[in-house]
């Protein structure tokens, strides 16, 4: 099975409202693929419902990693912990108060749970407990190193500048060690260098650790550059999908950003 | 800065210290009472404010001095990193504080002025320490803003005291069981509030609390209702019990000292500080572990906390759990220093104290409850003489530390985990 990710005829409705209407899309293995559209599109809702955070109205979600998951049946915080499905968000969600690296050591909370035999390895401060933890910190400081934030790693997540923030949470993903990320709008608010930063970072998680990726984005810099597949929503309904020089020339596509002469 | 901007200052500062030190010298150095030598049934009342002026200015010279060689030094330091500064100071002021109080709390009894009173004053001020410290964990690290923690202690206080009473066990037995009791209503009272955030947990707690008063109250065969449940066993050192005269050994006669009744109020003051050192200690360490961690990003924020494949229903659980539990522990030792206890014991001003101890010593920080619970404990004993004032003095303290430092006494929340160790 080439794809890891198939959705098939998702529909979103909220009371009369439909958000999503029959959408069926899917991701290739090790690869990116973005989701644009224009504004209210129901690119978050798509992705609100692979994660677990909404439960869609009609259709499946399935997952295909060593088993097949059925995405649209497990809990938001399953989802990430068993299926290995990682999501940012479109406004930060880091956790502002604590340091950059215990965002990313909280990350890893299921395994380190398991490490601490449930809390109690750790108020004993058992030695494959201290181990573990360990490990952790070195995950961190591979993605921070990835990043150049090392020697920034014990400051508040909260006072870093906005581009950082973003890649931070790039890495709090990676560090649940996902085979699946669903970005929401990664390059939001970068300016031109932080986007071509961004477009390295992902191309290096994919490449690099043989993640496939499902993108949300505006920019098409970075939706062009490292795309292997687009698909484009428009009034929650799929207008066009393909390789990104295909879809660029798209008259549906062109309509629904441009409108109609 | 310029030298005539410095000037200016200096000159600002030492009129400042000029009507302070008159403020304060005044009234020391200006009046005094002595012997009359008019008529011999009393003093008279003399000033002398030429010494006391003599005095001011000595004070202020003193201070020019100080500007001239010792503060000019410090200003020229750079000012950089002042926010990592700060936060090594209070890191510092920390450790200092904490020592400093364990070394004072630990040889308070024994102290020359340590009598009956100041003794029981800080055995209360230690029991709100410990509740302080184990609502810290629900409020200060899990971010759930609980009104009705008092219901834990309660549960703690009425277990220790039925199953006393009742089945005759001794404290070292019930001290667990009163706490394993409390944890479980703690996991009770958290399985409805699970979707519930901010202001709505908070009442749904604070109906919690009231629930569990008005249980307490009126089940009267099992509770007692408003008459309480009275003789409740004291406490004996290990099976050596505090009195003149028992079949038993007791603990004057273990030890050959002179029967006192003051050895009963020491011991429990010393169990009263082992019981919060404890909690503090456990809350210290298990900050550091996953599960602690877990619930200061769940404090932070919640939707991320399930993105990242955190169980917020679990994680949640705990902190009610175990905060119970420190509740609950306080609670079994309440019930053994009164020897009764009765509903009125565990109203809704308690939960509120409580709470207002975490608030106000900075939302997370140890050290910050036991400063809290000196001054809003202490104080309220302190201005006893004030009477119908004392709710107004106590109420006036929290508004002052609430205006002057906003986000608590110290409020500083130390990294869990470091990795550039040599930066700190």
């Amino acid at each position: 099975m080439s794809n890891i990710l198939e959705i098939n005829h998702l529909t979103m409705k909220f009371g009369g409202l439909i958000a999503i209407d029959d959408v069926s899309f899917s991701v290739k293995k090790n690869s990116i693929t973005s989701l644009i559209g224009p504004n209210g599109a129901g690119k978050t809702t798509v992705f609100n419902c692979i994660t677990g955070f909404y439960k869609p109205t009609v259709g499946e979600i399935l997952l295909n990693s060593k088993k097949q998951f059925n995405l649209e049946r497990m809990n938001d915080f399953t989802i990430p912990q068993k299926a290995k499905v990682a999501r940012t968000f479109q406004n930060i969600r880091l956790f502002p108060q604590m340091t950059v690296l215990e965002n990313l050591i909280v990350a890893q909370h299921n395994k380190l749970m398991k490490a601490s035999m449930y809390t109690l390895k750790g108020l004993v401060n058992a030695k494959s407990f201290l181990n573990a933890e360990n490990e952790a910190k070195e995950l961190a400081k591979y993605w921070l190193d990835k990043i150049k934030l090392t020697d920034r790693a014990d400051i508040e997540a909260g006072n870093l500048p906005y581009g950082q923030q973003r890649k931070v949470e790039i890495c709090r993903s990676m560090c649940t060690d996902p085979i699946l990320l669903c970005l929401d709008e990664p390059a939001a608010g970068l300016n031109a260098t932080e986007s071509l930063e961004l477009n390295s970072l992902l191309e290096f998680i994919k490449n690099e650790h043989k993640i496939s990726i499902l993108l949300i984005e505006h920019d098409m810099s970075v939706v062009m550059g490292i795309s292997d597949k687009v698909v484009v929503l428009d009034y929650g309904k799929k207008i066009a999908e393909g390789m990104p020089s295909e879809v660029k020339g798209n008259p549906e596509v062109i309509k629904a950003y441009l409108g109609e002469e | 800065m310029s030298s005539k901007k410095n000037f200016s200052l200096i000159i600002k500062d030492l009129i400042f210290t000029g009507l302070i030190a008159t403020v304060l010298l005044i009234p020391i150095v200006g009046f005094r009472t002595e012997i009359s030598t008019v008529d011999s049934t009393g003093l008279t009342f003399n000033y002398n404010f030429i010494i006391a002026f003599f005095v001011v200015a000595f004070v202020v010279g003193v201070r020019f001095l100080f500007h001239i060689y010792w503060f000019s030094k410090i200003q020229k330091k750079p000012q950089e990193n002042s926010e990592k500064n700060k936060k090594k100071f209070l890191k510092k002021l920390n450790f200092y504080l904490g020592a400093a109080a364990a070394v004072i709390a630990f040889t308070l009894p024994f102290m020359p002025f340590a009598n009956r009173y100041i003794v029981d004053v800080a055995t209360l001020v230690l029991t709100y320490v410990m509740l302080g410290w184990g609502l810290n964990i629900v409020v200060g690290l899990a971010g759930l803003l609980d009104l009705g923690y008092v219901a834990f202690f309660a549960v703690g206080a009425y277990s220790y005291a039925l199953l006393a009473t009742t089945f005759d066990l001794s404290f070292w037995i019930c001290l667990p069981l009163a706490g394993i009791l409390a944890a479980f209503t703690g996991i009770l009272l958290g399985f409805p509030v699970l979707r519930l955030r901010g202001d709505y947990l908070a009442i749904v707690t604070l109906g919690f609390g009231e629930i569990i008063r008005l249980i307490l109250l009126n089940w009267y065969e099992f509770t007692g209702g408003p008459d309480g449940i009275s003789r409740i066993p004291r406490p004996s050192f290990f099976g050596f019990p505090f009195a003149r005269k028992s079949e038993d050994t007791t603990f004057h006669e273990l030890f050959g000292l002179e029967y006192s009744t003051m050895h009963r109020i020491i011991f429990l003051y010393y169990l009263i500080l082992i019981l919060a050192l404890i909690t503090n200690f456990f809350t210290m360490k298990i900050r550091n572990l996953p599960v602690g961690r877990a619930w200061e990003a769940l404090r932070e924020d919640e939707t991320a906390c399930r993105a990242i494949g955190i169980n917020p229903t679990n994680t949640k659980l705990t902190a009610f759990a175990i905060g119970a539990m420190f509740g609950g522990f306080a609670g079994s030792f309440f019930a053994t220093r009164q020897g009764f206890v009765s509903p009125e014991s565990f109203t809704f001003i308690e939960s509120a104290i409580i709470l207002a101890i975490v608030v106000l010593g900075g939302m997370g920080s140890q050290i910050g409850v036991v400063i809290a619970s000196i001054l809003l404990i202490g104080s309220t004993e302190l201005f006893r003489e004030l009477e119908q004032f004392r709710m107004l003095a106590f109420g006036l303290a929290m508004i002052i530390i609430m205006i002057v430092k906003p986000r608590g006494l110290l409020a500083n929340r130390e990294p869990s985990i470091l990795l550039n160790k040599k930066n700190e």
